[in-house]
């Protein structure tokens, strides 16, 4: 009853925040240079004439603005996102054709930077003051501060064209013919180096989160009195403090989704990882702006989601947190 | 202490402060060394490294000198960082500061709206941004300083509400100061310390985001920048990669630079807080 009425009013919310993306949209597409209709056609500049009016009246562009607005919104609604004149496609098959990708790809990373940053974390909060917790650190500042396109890039110069320990581009091998458990190794190998580049950055924040969240529990009284009782210090970092500075990095990962989708964009970009990101670097080679748009309200549908799960998740984990607040 | 012993009390600050200088010069002394544009021919295709005098870090695919593009794109980064980063505080601290001065209807209706900003991803809002203005190094800080806002409005509207009530700004009221002068006068300069924190940081990420709009194609096709000298690398990586490596040291030290600096500004601001971390 309380978690339906939770979701119930998040689910109003996002309804209202996806609401204001698609006038967003609508109006850059005013904003973009050239004529609304040459836009939608994904042809910028030299266009038959003809098929210009022809398109300003299907799209309604010659109407007042008003109506072209909610001629828009109640496109949108109903999963109408346009026609893409450069791929020959809708919008909306081209995106859910590339989503499973970039699902694979985030989630794994997502998991990855999650582990390994709390395991990190925890090792510097329990080292704090020692040349190893500090070292850690420096590592972490490191990632936080490289590039990940460039990380990607450096990535591929030395574990596939210097090393040809794994591949660089694509989901798959092409040609290769892979069926059942050969396709899952398959995709796995070419999974590691996306995966990996766009789970250190992130890993990186875990990391500096997990030492400055569990600092802080350690300086609470039930762990005065665990020490008071006498336990073993391993068991009062990992059961005491460790369980206590989780939650807080809960909620920090959900607001993580909207980077994580930046860094997808990059990732994919480098990899030719066939996701939405891909999708997006070539939506705007080929300034095909309605594709750019569309891509850009599913990100943003995503992140909501994503944000209104690690919200559940986090009322679920922590039963201090009642109703209403 | 005075403010500058306790900066230079945090190594990683001090170290950071050198290599930044560094980087400051590199971009001042560019047209001095480098009088010709970076975008000129001047040798064959992928000269590797430390083949031939004058160019220490070999040419590109266009015979462009790279040592030439790493420092007058050191100019365009921290330009484009440091406009950006102004404009976004121009946006975040007056809402900031009349929400959190206000509160009530205000506040409620001004962090909606922040919170639409936040929740949009904002790469990809940058991305479109630029994309539809067009490349150009306005429609670049504009991108990057619309998506980077509203943690400064955050910042200062948590600071506005927690000094609000405070004596001193009661008792400018009482002496009948309006409410502009004591948002300006009275609270605004006891909030500076964490908006200069903040800001160094935002700097950071503002170059960051500037190197990967560059690398997808998107910076502004007169002006020569890391991002845009790896993108135009990223299909020759295996024939020559210290055309996307060097760039990408140089973002990575400026971005390290900028965060370490960031703290030791921390430390020497917030002294307080400093040592109850250690």
């Amino acid at each position: 009853m309380l978690y339906a009425r939770l979701i119930a009013s998040r689910l109003f919310k996002a309804v209202i925040v996806l609401f204001m993306i698609i006038i967003l949209n609508f109006f850059l597409i005013q904003l973009a240079p050239g004529d609304p209709a040459a836009i939608l056609a994904g042809e910028a500049g030299a266009t038959d004439e003809a098929f210009l009016r022809q398109l300003r009246e299907r799209f309604g562009l010659d109407q007042p603005l008003y109506v072209q607005l909610w001629r828009y919104v109640s496109g949108v609604a109903t999963l109408d996102f346009g026609y893409s004149y450069r791929q020959q496609m809708p919008v909306l098959d081209l995106i859910l054709a590339r989503l499973p990708a970039t699902l694979l790809l985030t989630g794994t990373a997502f998991v990855l930077s999650l582990v390994l940053g709390i395991v990190a974390g925890s090792l510097a909060a329990a080292r704090v003051k020692k040349p190893s917790g500090s070292l850690i650190m420096a590592l972490a500042l490191l990632f936080y501060a490289t590039p990940l396109f460039w990380v990607a890039l450096m990535s591929v110069v030395v574990f596939s064209v210097y090393l040809d320990w794994l591949p660089a581009y694509g989901l798959y091998t092409v040609g290769a013919g892979h069926t059942g458990l050969a396709l899952v190794l398959d995709v796995g190998k070419h999974l590691i180096l996306p995966a990996t580049t766009l789970a250190l950055f992130f890993m990186a924040i875990y990391t500096r989160m997990t030492r400055a969240s569990m600092l802080e529990a350690s300086q609470q009284d039930f762990v005065k009195t665990a020490r008071a009782k006498g336990l073993k210090n391993s068991v009062i970092q990992r059961r005491h403090i460790l369980r206590n500075a989780l939650l807080p990095i809960i909620t920090l990962a959900g607001l993580q989704a909207g980077q994580m989708v930046g860094g997808a964009i990059l990732t994919e970009t480098v990899f030719a990882w066939p996701g939405i990101g891909r999708l997006m670097f070539e939506a705007l080679q080929q300034r095909d702006y309605n594709l750019l748009l569309g891509i850009f309200f599913f990100s943003a549908a995503l992140v909501i989601v994503f944000n209104i799960i690690t919200d559940l998740v986090y009322r679920l984990a922590d039963p201090r947190i009642k109703e209403g607040s | 202490m005075n403010f500058l012993a306790r900066f230079a009390q945090n190594r990683g600050a001090l170290i950071g402060l050198i290599i930044l200088m560094s980087i400051i010069l590199m971009a001042i002394l560019a047209p001095l060394i480098f009088p010709e544009s970076p975008w000129r021919m001047v040798q064959r295709p992928f000269l590797p490294p430390l083949e031939q005098e004058g160019f220490l870090l070999g040419t590109d695919t266009m015979g462009r000198n790279v040592a030439s593009g790493l420092m007058h794109g050191a100019w365009v980064s921290l330009l484009i960082g440091l406009v950006s980063t102004t404009v976004a505080l121009a946006i975040g601290v007056p809402l900031g500061a009349i929400a959190g001065y206000y509160g009530g209807l205000i506040d409620d209706a001004l962090m909606r709206f922040t919170e639409f900003f936040q929740t949009i991803p904002n790469f990809a809002l940058a991305i479109v941004l630029v994309a539809i203005m067009q490349p150009s190094v306005t429609s670049i800080v504009l991108a990057i300083a619309l998506v980077s806002w509203p943690p400064v409005a955050r910042l200062v509207r948590a600071e506005f509400m927690s000094l609000r009530h405070r004596e001193y700004v009661e008792a400018a009221r009482l002496v009948g100061q309006g409410d502009l002068t004591i948002i300006l006068r009275q609270i605004l300069p006891n909030t500076l310390s964490p908006i200069i924190v903040l800001a160094s940081l935002m700097v950071a990420t503002a170059i960051l985001l500037e190197s990967a709009l560059s690398f997808l194609g998107l910076g502004d096709p007169n002006v020569m920048s890391w991002g845009y000298m790896i993108g135009a690398a990223r299909t020759v990586i295996r024939q020559a990669w210290w055309l996307s490596f060097f760039p990408g040291v140089a973002i990575l030290l400026t971005v390290l630079s900028l965060n370490l600096v960031g703290e030791g500004l921390d430390d020497a601001l917030n002294p307080k807080l400093a040592r109850e971390r250690q």
